[in-house]
């Protein structure tokens, strides 16, 4: 019993000192380059925090990196690592945009449906061609999926040139497939946060059942964990691994259709591939896979990233530090396991000092 | 023993790992020209003990001796500036390399900077004629068996100057007839000198060959006694703190039909070379066949292919009058097969999860453990406890995860699950591996018990003595095929021994007629020769 507790603590823990840590070490860049640390910090979250506008911007931030996050945290939790959460995000975003596009009258509930469903749709299948190359042939679904995201990049801006419209920038979406609500853009005085946040309250309360409450999730965390034991216990692994980066890229295409119908409302051409992706990563890190750990964690992630435009008004601080900084912040999360190895060897030296009874 | 100098003396060897004590005051001290074996069942503190002589551990408190002057060793240099040298159980030889060069290893002979091979393997050649111990030093280490590449590894440590050699385990991977020879070469090594360290848990082993020895229990050292007037049974009953039976109660088996049928089955093995050469074997209700051999003769394959956890390439399998070639494992496990896997972390448990899951990891999918896709956590845990009480599974709750169960209750939770499907064929590979004697007798009562239910058991062990115990018939493999089958009842330690080393059945019977009429007047020799009704039947057969 002992030992759960201390887990729990852990958990709590390890994330909370790698957010520390980060902003520790910003902080010591910041004096090393002669910024005011305090000054910047308090820039950020003042920045955030005294208006319902950037509040409201953070969550919109947060909502899209709630999808990415899960979807990283599933494929990982099958023992995948899904570097290609962008790509998929971008392949819903142009498969939301395309058919919110084509059937611009349709009734609202509808057209959303049939929209979020592509994006949903375009994600998997993107993800899938990783899943049944690693599944059949044995690829390595890194190396896949990197290329994909490139694949999916320049297929967009072709798309986006040659069959959607000849510029660089599409036209904008029907009010029908809109996915803003009225009372929470004037709650938030006008910011861009939209229904996704809460398809993505019940997507992580949907994450948490599948993968405690139900034999396929259960499938998922053994093949996962020992891939020979739950091959013995006639587990296919092929089936999983599918299955989990088809559930995988669906998240990150659902992400990607609240980014395009909820966060622009169009699509435009990209120079590179969307932060939100990669950034998903951290956040399933941060959360160390539990979903509500990574919609809190995907919420600081959405603070850290608008209020980082603050620093260089605020405080001073150039753009390039500011993300610095951030970058500084994400390292030492993803880097938590540096910090779990070190609690556990001070743990157990205290257990150590301790025995002998 | 005339002179009783001791050359190695510890004396309140304490080691602490956190709040367990692994050493707790223990006392050994080894004297010239002896062969010593430590006792003592698996985790029992052995291996700390000889880590700590061999300089990789320092020991808490205590003091050690060597030759009668206290030292200090912290380091393996140490220890082998001391002449302390250690014979690994699992070797440590470079496969690629020649039995020399890995002699040589780290001590290389060479003349103006260029490696010289003919001066090393003449070193090489000289070391073993002195001491009886017969290599080809110009061979790979990857060519030859395994009982010359342990040989090797003795030179080793002789090479680098050793008078105390620590023996762990040695003959954990060896043939009985290997087994012997490696006795002989132990005796030698004494004859010239060599005090001997034997780290063991096999009692016949001892009995055989050592002249004192230091039974330890949960860290502590027990006794020291002299070999020859102590019998198997005190040894057992000082090593385990209890009274031990040693047979395997069993009343003679009442086969029926067929319930595993085996017909001319080829297997690959991973590299793509064939692992079993076209077997055909039969596994009757109410009996348990055990599958004897040495490690890499095409047993794993077999049981991969049974399981559906390997390919069939040709043949067919039949369980319970089903045809079961190439069908999925948890088709084959529906049908009716339990599966006590071989290596119990990588195919029986999902260690970090929860022992509740574990232990419904083969129905987690059926009702009562889950409906329309929805596990049922209640019904699992209630499952869970039930088993854990059933089958005495030390664990603090059915919560833990599986990992941090010990190795003998991780394996009680995998016949537990296995056992309590009560399937048509239970297979269990290699089901006592590095078990204490409390669990190994356990779990060969289950075994039986299955059987007597009706069952069919199909049982693949490295140890002699264990399919020697529980089967009633053995199969021999040898080569990917099956070279005898016998009655247990029938057959003998030797001539199993000479079946698993390839000897043909009838060239065995008449290699050990020879022998007897032999022994008959060489009087040494006969003891070697046992009959198996009159086989002292070891119970403690753990191996890692």
């Amino acid at each position: 019993m002992l030992t759960t507790n201390q887990n729990r603590f852990n958990a709590l823990l390890i994330p909370t000192l790698s957010i520390l840590l980060g902003f520790i070490f910003g902080a010591l860049l910041m004096l090393l380059f002669g910024y005011n640390p305090i000054d910047a910090y308090q820039a950020m979250l003042m920045g955030v925090f005294n208006s319902p506008y950037f509040m409201g911007e953070a969550m919109r931030q947060a909502t899209v990196l709630t999808f990415t996050g899960l979807g990283f945290a599933i494929a990982f939790k099958a023992g995948f690592f899904n570097i290609g959460i962008a790509g998929q995000l971008l392949a819903g975003w142009v498969a939301a945009i395309w058919v919110a596009l084509s059937f611009p009258d349709l009734p609202r509930i509808i057209l959303l449906t049939l929209s979020i469903g592509a994006a949903i749709i375009a994600g998997a299948v993107w993800a899938g061609i990783a899943g049944a190359l690693r599944a059949y042939f044995g690829t390595s679904e890194v190396i896949v999926t990197i290329m994909l995201n490139y694949t999916a990049l320049h297929l967009t801006n072709y798309i986006i040139r040659n069959v959607l419209t000849t510029g660089n920038t599409t036209d904008r979406v029907s009010d029908n497939a809109s996915l803003s609500v009225g009372w929470l853009t004037d709650l938030t005085q006008g910011s861009r946060i939209n229904m996704g946040l809460f398809i993505a309250i019940i997507v992580v309360i949907l994450y948490w059942v599948f993968m405690t409450q139900m034999t396929a999730g259960f499938e998922v965390r053994a093949v996962g964990l020992n891939p020979d034991a739950s091959t013995y216990a006639g587990m296919s692994a092929e089936r999983n691994i599918i299955l989990s980066m088809l559930i995988s890229g669906g998240l990150a295409g659902l992400g990607g259709a609240v980014h395009g119908l909820g966060t622009f409302g169009n699509l435009f051409t990209q120079s590179g591939l969307p932060s939100l992706g990669f950034n998903g990563i951290a956040v399933a890190l941060l959360g160390l896979g539990n979903p509500i750990g990574i919609f809190f964690s995907s919420i600081l992630f959405g603070v850290l990233d608008v209020g980082a435009g603050f620093m260089p008004n605020r405080a001073g601080v150039p753009d390039e530090m500011a993300d610095i900084v951030i970058a500084a912040i994400i390292f030492f999360v993803g880097a938590n396991y540096i910090i779990r190895v070190a609690l556990d060897k001070m743990q157990s030296n205290k257990t150590a000092e301790k025995g002998g009874e | 023993m005339a002179q009783t100098e001791k050359v190695i003396e510890m004396k309140g060897i304490t080691k602490k790992f956190g709040e367990f004590k692994a050493n707790d005051n223990i006392h050994l001290n080894v004297e010239k020209g002896e062969i010593h074996a430590l006792l003592g069942e698996n985790g029992a503190g052995k291996s700390t003990l000889m880590n700590i002589l061999s300089g990789l551990l320092e020991p808490t408190s205590g003091e050690i001796y060597v030759n009668g002057k206290k030292e200090k060793i912290d380091s393996p240099e140490k220890a082998n500036q001391l002449g302390i040298g250690m014979v690994h159980q699992h070797f440590m030889l470079v496969d690629k390399f020649t039995v020399a060069e890995n002699i040589m290893l780290g001590k290389e002979k060479h003349r103006y900077g260029f490696m010289d091979d003919q001066g090393a393997e003449k070193d090489v050649k000289d070391l073993s004629e002195r001491y009886g111990l017969t290599v080809d030093p110009s061979a790979r280490i990857e060519d030859i068996t395994v009982g010359m590449q342990q040989r090797a590894e003795i030179l080793k440590t002789l090479f680098r100057g050793a008078d105390i050699l620590i023996f762990d385990e040695p003959t954990g991977v060896l043939t009985p007839q290997e087994i012997d020879e490696l006795m002989d070469i132990m005796k030698k090594l004494t004859e010239e000198g060599k005090s001997i360290i034997i780290i063991t848990h096999k009692l016949d082993e001892i009995k055989k060959v050592a002249d004192r020895c230091t039974v330890i229990r949960r860290g502590k050292s027990i006794n020291t006694v002299d070999v020859k007037e102590t019998s198997q049974q005190e040894l057992a009953d000082m090593m385990v703190g209890r009274s031990v039976s040693f047979k395997v109660d069993k009343e003679a088996s009442k086969p029926k039909g067929p319930v595993l049928e085996i017909k001319n089955l080829t297997v690959k093995e991973s590299r793509g070379l064939e692992a079993v050469k076209g077997i055909d074997l039969e596994v009757k209700a109410g009996e348990v066949l055990g599958i004897a051999g040495v490690d890499g003769n095409g047993q794993s394959e077999l049981i991969q292919a049974i399981t559906g956890l390997t390919k069939v390439e040709s043949g067919t399998i039949k369980l319970d009058g089903h045809d079961i070639t190439g069908k999925k494992p948890r088709q084959i496990t529906e049908t009716g097969l339990g599966h006590i896997p071989e290596d119990r972390h990588r195919h029986g448990l999902v260690l970090p999860m929860k022992l509740e899951e574990n232990m419904s990891l083969q129905q987690y999918y059926q009702e009562p453990f889950s409906k329309n896709g929805f596990l049922k956590h209640d019904k699992i845990k209630e499952y869970a406890k039930k088993l854990i009480k059933e089958f005495d599974v030390r664990t603090q709750s059915e919560e833990s995860t599986a990992a941090s169960l010990s190795g003998g209750n991780q394996q009680k939770a995998i016949i537990a699950r296995e056992i309590s499907r009560d399937p048509a064929l239970l297979i269990a590979a290699q089901p006592t591996r590095g078990l204490d004697v409390g669990a190994i007798e356990y779990i060969h009562k289950r075994l039986i018990e299955q059987r007597d239910n009706g069952k069919a058991v199909l049982l693949m062990s490295y140890e002699l003595d264990e399919v020697m115990n529980v089967s009633d018939r053995i199969a021999v493999m040898y080569d990917g095929k099956i070279i005898a089958i016998v009655n247990a009842d029938e057959t003998s330690e030797n001539e199993l021994g000479l079946l698993m080393a390839g000897v043909p059945l009838e060239k065995a019977k008449q290699e050990l007629a020879n022998k007897d009429i032999k022994a008959g007047t060489a009087g040494a020799a006969g003891n070697a020769v046992k009959d198996g009704k009159e086989r002292e039947t070891v119970a403690n057969d753990e191996s890692k």
